[in-house]
């Protein structure tokens, strides 16, 4: 079996940066795997432009954006295997891929950093009461036929969920002449971006109808009629508010999942993103296995996906130099008031940097502050004047300040 | 007074314009250009995908090198939809030059080999 520093699973906005950040600090036998037959995973369908505002001060579309890295990936010379899907993982790093080139392949790896982005809740996943007609389809699906394979997936088409492909999506089908009747957000607030509300849908007139979902799809073979119906504040259909719409093509919004399966056969501790527990280096609780992206959680923005992965890839460099101790002390990070989740979830003690905190609120909040408090002792804070959960929060903490910590630390958000 | 919501950046800065075009809300000087641009010229960039003419079921993504008024969009998507290219493909090849007279190219923004 073939020994090998790092393995990089997946090649997308996070693969690829990690990659690049490893070799850099002089990770020198390393291999990226990517199960598509190209790299980029899936910016590749992301043809809108928005990306890069951070990583390179410029807006560019997602393919543009891929393409730096690609760049940058060949000239590092940084080894890949495309069509190559990971079958299997075992806790001492034991990888197993199967290509048609290399048929299937075992390689000890002394590091690995998942890369493996996230999937789309279906309708499955949100029993989506009514008919099990054809019709029914993601909008990361929809996408991928509209962008990749130039295949129009309806003419009259409702969106249920607010998230930000979802509203891309209303934008490009009306732009390739469907009809996008409504968009349809459970919650009280949208779940995508301000901005994507404005030039996705306001620019067309497309309605968003909140607090509303879908209490029955109806249709024989194909989807004929979508009914919306209102919801109160626990989310439960109210009776007679029903919106009927005649339609072809109901596309699904709602939701992203961590792509963590092969974490799972190693029972790698996950969190209530989904994706692994990590630490300030993007490590998981076991000891060499990192992670970062949207297989860690589900980011709004790539530029920030790119950032982690330098982190992660960074840290399994420091890591194949014996430069993390993880038998340090371990002090817990924990959600206080208005957080729904905060990253990391454990950093340990003699921190290398100083810590970044990523973490979402609850609701729309306005004029608040972020503590950071250890106990009764005040760590940090920081004045926030809006916040939304569509939207990722990063507050950082000097690693000096760790030395008074006690147990654990708790982030909250509170009002000014 | 005017509201609107900034799309510069995935920030989404909510912006206050005066009746003297003075803008507020603003997190940088973008933000203030782009207010008032889409109060007297709204434009927008626009992405979409054309045929590769010598590949099967293949499409290369494109884009207006410059936003385009936003009252032309439907007029320059059915220029764009007439369009089609051979690979190999690379980014920032013209694929159509000033598209309507509107200023701005058709560019290529995916490579194909």
């Amino acid at each position: 079996m073939r020994q090998i520093d790092l393995v990089v699973i997946g090649s997308g906005a996070a693969g690829m940066a990690a990659a690049i950040e490893a070799k850099k600090n002089g990770v020198n036998d390393l291999l990226i795997l990517e199960k598509d037959e190209k790299l980029g995973g899936i910016l590749n369908q992301c043809i809108h432009n928005g990306f890069g505002l951070t990583e390179f001060k410029e807006e560019l579309t997602g393919p543009e954006y891929l393409q730096r890295f690609v760049d940058e990936v060949k000239r590092l010379e940084i080894p890949y295997k495309l069509n190559a899907q990971v079958i299997d993982l075992t806790k001492d790093k034991v990888i197993t891929y199967s290509s048609k080139e290399d048929g299937l392949v075992k390689l000890q790896a002394k590091a690995i950093i998942m890369a493996t982005g996230c999937y789309e809740r279906n309708a499955g996943a949100i029993m989506l009461p009514g008919d099990r007609c054809s019709g029914v389809i993601t909008a990361g699906t929809a996408q991928r036929y509209l962008n990749i394979n130039g295949l129009m997936v309806g003419k009259r088409v409702v969106i249920l969920g607010s998230g930000d492909i979802g509203l891309i999506m209303a934008r490009r089908l009306t732009l390739e002449g469907a009809k996008v009747l409504c968009v349809s957000e459970i919650m009280p607030y949208s779940a995508g971006l301000n901005r994507n509300i404005q030039q996705c849908l306001i620019d067309y007139d497309i309605p968003l109808y909140l607090s509303r979902t879908v209490s029955k799809v109806i249709g024989k073979d194909r989807l004929e009629k979508v009914i919306l119906s209102a919801v109160d504040e626990n989310l439960q259909i109210i009776p007679n508010t029903e919106m009927e719409f005649e339609c072809d093509t109901l596309i699904l919004s709602v939701g992203l999942i961590p792509y963590v399966s092969l974490l799972n056969y190693i029972d790698c501790p996950i969190s209530s993103t989904k994706g692994a527990v990590v630490n300030q280096y993007m490590e998981t609780m076991i000891p060499g296995i990192f992670t970062a992206g949207n297989c860690l959680h589900v980011h709004d923005v790539v530029d920030f996906v790119s950032q982690e992965a330098r982190l992660a890839g960074r840290s399994a460099a420091l890591y194949l130099r014996n430069e993390i101790d993880n038998n340090e002390k371990k002090i817990a990070i924990k959600p206080g008031q208005n957080i729904s989740y905060v990253l990391p979830q454990f950093v340990l003690e003699n921190s290398v940097d100083d810590i970044t905190f990523k973490f979402r609120v609850r609701k729309p909040l306005k004029d608040q502050v972020v503590m950071i408090r250890s106990g009764e002792t005040v760590l940090g804070k920081v004045v926030k004047p809006a916040l939304i959960p569509s939207e990722m929060v990063m507050v950082s903490l000097s690693k000096d300040k760790l030395q008074e910590v006690k147990d654990e630390i708790v982030i909250s958000v509170e009002d000014r | 007074m005017k509201e609107l919501t900034c799309i510069v950046c995935p920030r989404g800065c909510r912006l206050h314009v005066d009746d003297d075009m003075n803008v507020t809300g603003n997190f940088c000087p973008r933000g203030a250009q782009y207010a008032i641009s889409e109060l007297t010229h709204p434009v927008r960039t626009i992405t979409s995908s054309i045929k590769v003419t010598n590949r099967d079921y293949t499409l290369v993504s494109v884009k207006t090198t410059n936003p385009v008024p936003k009252d032309k969009i439907f007029a320059v998507m059915e220029e764009i939809d007439k369009l089609s290219v051979e690979a190999p493909t690379r980014i920032g090849d013209i694929v159509k030059k000033n598209i309507l007279g509107l200023d701005s190219d058709i560019v290529i923004t995916k490579n194909i080999d």
